[in-house]
């Protein structure tokens, strides 16, 4: 098709600054290339300052704790431990401190916040629903009802200090597994559907959950059981780190590569077919991603609340609904926010730690409606 | 390209929405699909843009069955703008039209030049260009009609599928999107409720009801007042454009 198609062949119905303004479009493609790369700039400058940001959020959280260890030292140890250098024996346990025990831990906060992040944009594109967040299919509380086994009855007891992460891992999986079979219709695998058996199945979970604690033998079964799905980085160890890390980059991966696809999610079924997407097929494919990801943070830091409801928001309110754009960000605001989260749950009732859920909660929700009624932000009309 | 419906028939929830329709498109043809609410027009058409799979019979695209291509690849030759359309999310204007390259693609490789401009022209062509860094979801019901055909335009098809597309729109924009699809090559497949706009923009009318095919011919030949009376079950008088000499029906209450 050229452009002498598309110019009406009578001009009575025209105006004439109609017909100039169809003349010029040749020359104005020109214009609207630099606006392109400007935004693609603007982007670039965000993401790195965003990561400046993150380095310097990580690091303040390795040398702020409750036992005091001075900037330089904190320094002196990373690079050592970096560097393969050495450290007098006397700095042994501030040593042991921040590289042993607070560095995974940071490390797994930022990983967390961002997998959460991510995986909360992947589950409102394929729910098609603003107030989806990624336990909303019921992953969360299939996980309580694996870990609320093992902290009653010492399910998976030959597995020592794994054995929390991998019941809550299967718990998530099953959970996920039966929502999806539950949710599978004629019609292909619709939001609504999606949302409503989640939400029920949940319900269901949860009273299983309730019922397991109930007729625990430990008496404190249930507080453990409840701080733990609060969200807690405390059993953060070097060794569960590269997984949860591995994971999470390569889920943002997958999804940052096929993030048209999920734009094209968002405009329906209907449209997504004449675009010549299969809407079902993807929305499949999302929600095996989602339930994965979703399911190893949950194993590595319990469910950790309004992190994968929020940060969505927040970064499209920021950058626009283009996933591409959400997706980049995403992650490095989810980082940044879970990173200074942990570190308020361990520093304000120190030596006492804060549930994640109720600082993500308590700084999240009013931060949350202050933005969404100051800017015109739309998501779901007017 | 042509679009052939052969002997297409649809079931869906115990209902047979359409029954043996069988109608052939000419390349570069504009065919309008006329008839009461119900009739199977919807049905037909999202048999042709792939959100419906026939129960019997086939959709043609250049007397090939569209279910052996592969979806992408029937979307880059058909475009359609469906009737209902939502999004919850406020995308701009410019990146709704850019989402047309969509089956032209794989992955998120970045748009080239040759492709900006080719969302440019669609852009110009659905007179949405001042509005290319507006929210969408700030639109007017006309404006957004008029983003969802410059996003088929962007698409580049060969043919274009409207259900119902001067809904929300504007006179002016009605006469000049219909314009448009006369003087292009690319072939039309319309489903409309208004039979006087149809009547002056489509080369053939086919009037559907109950599922099946009533009629099908040039406007002259369908918009009869016995076959209407059919149809609709209602009486126009029927007169001939001063100008074009083309029918048009009026109506007394």
């Amino acid at each position: 098709m050229t452009t002498s198609d598309t110019q009406p062949t009578s001009d009575t119905q025209s105006s004439p600054d109609r017909q100039a303004s169809l003349d010029q479009a040749p020359t104005s493609d020109n214009q609207s290339i630099p606006s392109a790369s400007r935004r693609e700039k603007s982007l670039l400058t965000t993401v790195l300052s965003l990561v400046v940001v993150l380095a310097i959020s990580t690091l303040v959280g390795i040398t702020l704790g409750p036992a005091p260890v001075p900037l330089p030292d904190t320094v002196r140890y990373l690079a050592a431990a970096i560097t393969g250098g050495t450290i007098d024996a006397a700095d042994a346990s501030g040593y042991s401190i921040i590289w042993q025990v607070r560095t995974p831990r940071v490390l797994l906060a930022a990983v967390v916040g961002a997998g959460l992040s991510v995986v909360g944009v992947a589950i409102q594109a394929t729910v098609r629903n603003a107030l989806a967040d990624p336990f909303i299919l019921g992953v969360s509380s299939g996980a309580s009802v694996g870990a609320s086994a093992v902290v009653s009855f010492g399910l998976f007891a030959g597995l020592g200090v794994y054995a929390l992460s991998t019941a809550a891992l299967l718990g998530a999986l099953g959970a996920s597994a039966l929502v999806y079979l539950a949710a599978r219709g004629k019609s292909g695998l619709t939001p609504l559907r999606l949302v409503l058996t989640g939400v029920a199945l949940a319900y269901g979970f949860q009273s299983l959950m309730s019922a397991i604690v109930f007729f625990a033998p430990f008496s404190d079964s249930a507080r453990t059981v409840l701080f733990w799905l609060m969200g807690s980085l405390g059993s953060a160890t070097w060794s569960g780190l590269p997984l949860a890390a591995a994971t999470v980059v390569l889920a943002t991966g997958l999804l940052l590569w096929n993030s048209r696809s999920l734009d094209v999610l968002a405009l329906g079924d209907e449209t997504a077919a004449g675009l010549g997407m299969d809407a079902t097929a993807v929305r499949k494919r999302l929600f095996l991603l989602t339930a994965i990801v979703t399911g190893c943070l949950v194993a590595v830091s319990g469910a950790v609340g309004f992190v994968g409801l929020v940060i969505p928001h927040l970064v499209r309110l920021l950058v626009g609904a283009n996933h591409r754009r959400v997706l980049t960000i995403a992650p490095l605001i989810g980082a940044i926010f879970l990173v200074w989260v942990d570190l308020a749950s361990r520093t304000l009732f120190a030596p006492r730690e804060l549930p994640l859920g109720v600082i993500t909660a308590l700084i999240g929700v009013p931060v949350f409606i202050i933005l969404l009624r100051r800017r015109g932000y739309l998501f779901g009309g007017r | 390209m042509s679009i052939t419906l052969d002997d297409l028939s649809v079931h869906l929830a115990g209902a047979e929405l359409v029954r043996d329709l069988n109608i052939e498109t000419a390349e570069g043809e504009v065919l309008g699909l006329v008839g009461p609410n119900g009739s199977g027009k919807s049905t037909a058409l999202r048999c042709v843009y792939r959100a419906l799979r026939p129960s019997r019979g086939a959709v043609l695209l250049d007397g090939a069955d569209i279910s052996t291509l592969a979806t992408r690849e029937s979307a880059r030759h058909i475009a359609a703008v469906p009737q209902e359309s939502s999004n919850d999310l406020d995308f701009t204007v410019a990146e709704i039209v850019e989402l047309g390259r969509f089956p032209h693609h794989r992955g998120n490789q970045p748009l080239t030049i040759e492709e900006r401009a080719v969302c440019e022209e669609a852009m110009h062509r659905a007179d949405v260009v001042h509005l290319a860094d507006r929210g969408v979801l700030s639109l007017s019901g006309g404006e957004r009609q008029r983003v969802l055909l410059a996003r088929a335009f962007a698409q580049q098809p060969r043919v274009l599928v409207l259900d119902e597309p001067t809904n929300h729109l504007d006179i002016h924009h009605q006469i000049q999107l219909l314009r448009q699809l006369r003087t292009d090559s690319t072939t039309g497949l319309i489903a409309m409720h208004d039979l006087n706009l149809a009547a002056a923009t489509c080369d053939r009318l086919a009037v559907l009801a109950n599922g099946m095919v009533l009629h099908i011919g040039t406007p002259t030949e369908v918009l009869t007042p016995e076959l209407i009376n059919e149809a609709f079950g209602v009486a126009p008088s029927i007169v001939r454009h001063p100008r074009t000499g083309i029918p048009q029906l009026h109506y007394d209450i």
